[in-house]
């Protein structure tokens, strides 16, 4: 009796490897699930009292608030698509093996390993106003004054697209290769040319990792904090979500209200994030062997 | 399927292969193949892996850029061609079914990308469907096929466009061994009632046998015999050949006499007769073949070599058996004869049966 018992909840999925889950499980409860909650109840307990979405109502009220969600969809959303389709071709081409390989690739994804500031501090030095980028416009006669990309909006975003792109092509050269590469070679027998076997054949089987690759690099892209003020205008311009969180957290004590603005935050993450999934729902999302 | 009005019924005469030569890094896959394929015929590509088969097919299909020599449609340079423009189909061993599209999408994809006129591309999608007997599974994708479904969608979509060369890459290899023959009656069928000159790549001998008007028999990139199916199994060319032919039992020996293509050979202290095949000298080394069921066992004492029984497997009618002479050397025979592991019998051969090839500077 005791062995088929056993049997039975092994055919349900339950034995001795659920305790390799554990770990995870702990993990996720104490550094996600404990915070969120928290933060979440905080939210609901405004420090100027009047019923628990007061600050929700608050942050909805006020344009200099409200208005960083559009701040940071202005610099979240082009520089994650700009990441995806920048990515596409460079992947496309970095199939196979190739001589040198190694070494593009490295050269690729070193910009993971820089992090946010060294990026900041290169940019400001080589995109600043007497960088060497204006240095040879104004050399060549191009512009008179310094064009001015630090700083402002081109500064967070150039910061976001360096930091993020080896992310977006790691992450495509991957779901490249899991596509059989007979597809394209059939295509051709087929009588379709370079663009018809792309556009018919790798593009439809790509795509739900492209929309997988665009959530990724979108929630890293919408978090910006660091190089929003370093390279950007963070009483301006690039004032984005997680800046008016820091203030309100840690400039005026308002825990309630930071913790509210975070809730908003991750609401909006979401809906972008659930909005790019429904889409991705409606393509073709088997396996991509030859087989079928 | 029918003729249409788009393509002419007959497209080229022959397709030459001049001096084909590919290397990949240094290592030669396949060394200057020249080859003619006449409209209409099914030639089988034949070797063991490694030999350069499917390097040929790709070179024919553009998959491959060559390393030199150069393929002719009559008198159209074809090897500068891209894959697209050449007009072969090509049905690869995976298949490669596009797995988004159905199989309807699949078969008409080709048709598509020739902007072939909506109406006919259904048209001609339905016949082939029909054809390969695909029509309750139009709307499927290819994973919801079986192994089988999927062989035939990948035939189907190949011949949609009626192609001047069908190009095959072991399109059998990943099926079992009963849908294996059927599917084999089923390509020569299609061969048939279609007229589509087909080159076929297979490691299988017996398919390539049984399929194939003409054979080329490749080893290390190199062709070793073309011929027809009966030609290349009963006379090899040289003992590789006859190794893939079917010929088990391969053995060195030493030519003792020559007397008007029948040689005496013997190999530690056992002497056998058997016809030659190229020139082979006396007291030169030699390799002795000759198939297990063209070997002869008796259980009585007899003028044959004594061999010990040691495996036997059953094989229908008939049994394999695996033998060992006293001077050590196997032999594997067919026979009828009811024998068991152990038994002492004595095995003969016919001296037109057993082939004694020179063995040639390659070595054995």
């Amino acid at each position: 009796m005791r062995v088929a018992l056993r049997h039975r909840l092994a055919d349900r999925g339950i034995d001795r490897h659920l305790l390799l889950l554990v770990p995870a499980a702990i993990f996720v409860s104490v550094l996600f699930i404990y915070p969120f909650f928290y933060g979440a109840g905080l939210s609901l307990q405004p420090r100027a009292g009047g019923g628990p979405l007061a600050n929700y109502q608050a942050f909805w009220a006020d344009t200099y608030e409200r208005d960083t969600i559009w701040i940071t969809l202005k610099i979240a959303l082009p520089s994650a698509l700009l990441n995806v389709l920048a990515a596409v071709p460079i992947a496309m081409r970095m199939r196979g093996r190739f001589r040198g390989k190694r070494l593009m690739t490295t050269i690729l994804v070193v910009p993971i390993t820089l992090g946010t500031v060294l990026t900041a501090e290169g940019l400001l030095n080589y995109l600043g106003p007497i960088g060497w980028f204006n240095r040879v416009l104004m050399a060549l006669g191009l512009t008179d004054e310094p064009v001015r990309l630090v700083h402002n909006y081109w500064g967070v975003f150039f910061s976001i697209v360096i930091t993020g792109f080896p992310f977006a092509f790691l992450l495509i050269l991957s779901y490249l290769s899991g596509i059989d590469p007979s597809l394209e070679r059939a295509a051709a027998t087929l009588g379709a040319g370079r663009w018809s076997r792309f556009w018919r054949v790798t593009l439809p089987l790509l795509a739900p990792g492209l929309a997988t690759t665009f959530c990724l690099t979108f929630v890293l892209a919408f978090s910006v904090f660091p190089s929003a003020i370093l390279v950007g205008e963070p009483f301006g311009e690039t004032r984005v979500i997680s800046i008016a969180a820091f203030h309100a957290a840690y400039e005026q004590y308002d825990y309630a209200m930071g913790s509210t603005i975070a809730v908003v935050m991750g609401a909006v993450e979401l809906v972008v994030v659930a909005v790019v999934m429904g889409l991705r729902s409606l393509l073709y999302t088997g396996p991509t062997g030859g087989k079928g | 399927m029918t003729a249409t009005a788009t393509r002419a019924t007959v497209r080229f005469d022959a397709l030459r292969l001049e001096g084909v030569t590919r290397r990949f890094g240094g290592q030669d896959a396949l060394v200057d193949l020249n080859l003619t394929i006449q409209q209409g015929e099914f030639l089988a590509l034949l070797g063991p892996s490694g030999c350069g088969k499917s390097t040929a097919l790709n070179c024919l299909a553009g998959l491959l850029p060559l390393t030199s020599g150069s393929i002719w449609r009559d008198g159209t340079r074809l090897d500068t061609v891209p894959p697209e423009r050449r007009g072969f189909g090509m049905v690869f061993q995976n298949y490669a079914l596009f797995p988004h599209l159905s199989v309807r999408a699949n078969i008409a994809f080709g048709l598509q990308m020739h902007r072939v006129p909506r109406a006919e591309v259904r048209r001609r999608t339905d016949a082939a469907i029909e054809l390969v007997q695909l029509t309750d599974h139009v709307r499927k994708l290819p994973g919801q096929l079986s192994g089988g479904q999927q062989q035939r969608v990948a035939i189907a979509r190949a011949i949609v466009l009626e192609p001047d060369l069908v190009l095959m890459d072991e399109p059998l290899s990943n099926l079992d061994a009963k849908l294996r023959l059927e599917m084999r009656t089923e390509i020569r069928r299609l061969h048939q009632s279609l007229g589509l000159t087909t080159v076929y790549v297979t490691h299988d001998q017996e398919e390539a046998l049984s399929m194939a008007d003409r054979l080329v028999v490749l080893r290390a990139g190199r062709v070793q015999q073309t011929g027809r199916p009966e030609e290349l199994h009963a006379r090899p060319a040289n003992w590789h050949v006859a190794d893939f032919m079917g010929y088990r039992n391969l053995f060195p020996v030493r030519v003792d006499a020559l007397d008007a293509g029948v040689a005496t050979v013997s190999s530690d202290g056992l002497r056998l007769r058997g016809a030659t095949v190229g020139s082979v000298t006396v007291g030169s080394p030699a390799m002795a073949a000759v198939r297990p069921e063209d070997l002869v066992v008796e259980t009585g004492p007899s003028d044959g070599v004594p061999a010990r029984v040691e495996v036997v497997e059953y094989a229908g009618r008939e049994h394999v058996v695996q033998t060992r002479t006293a001077t050590g050397l196997p032999l594997t025979l067919r026979t009828t004869a009811r024998v068991v592991p152990g038994d002492d019998v004595t095995v003969t051969a016919d001296p037109a049966r057993l082939l004694v090839f020179p063995l040639g500077e390659e070595g054995p």
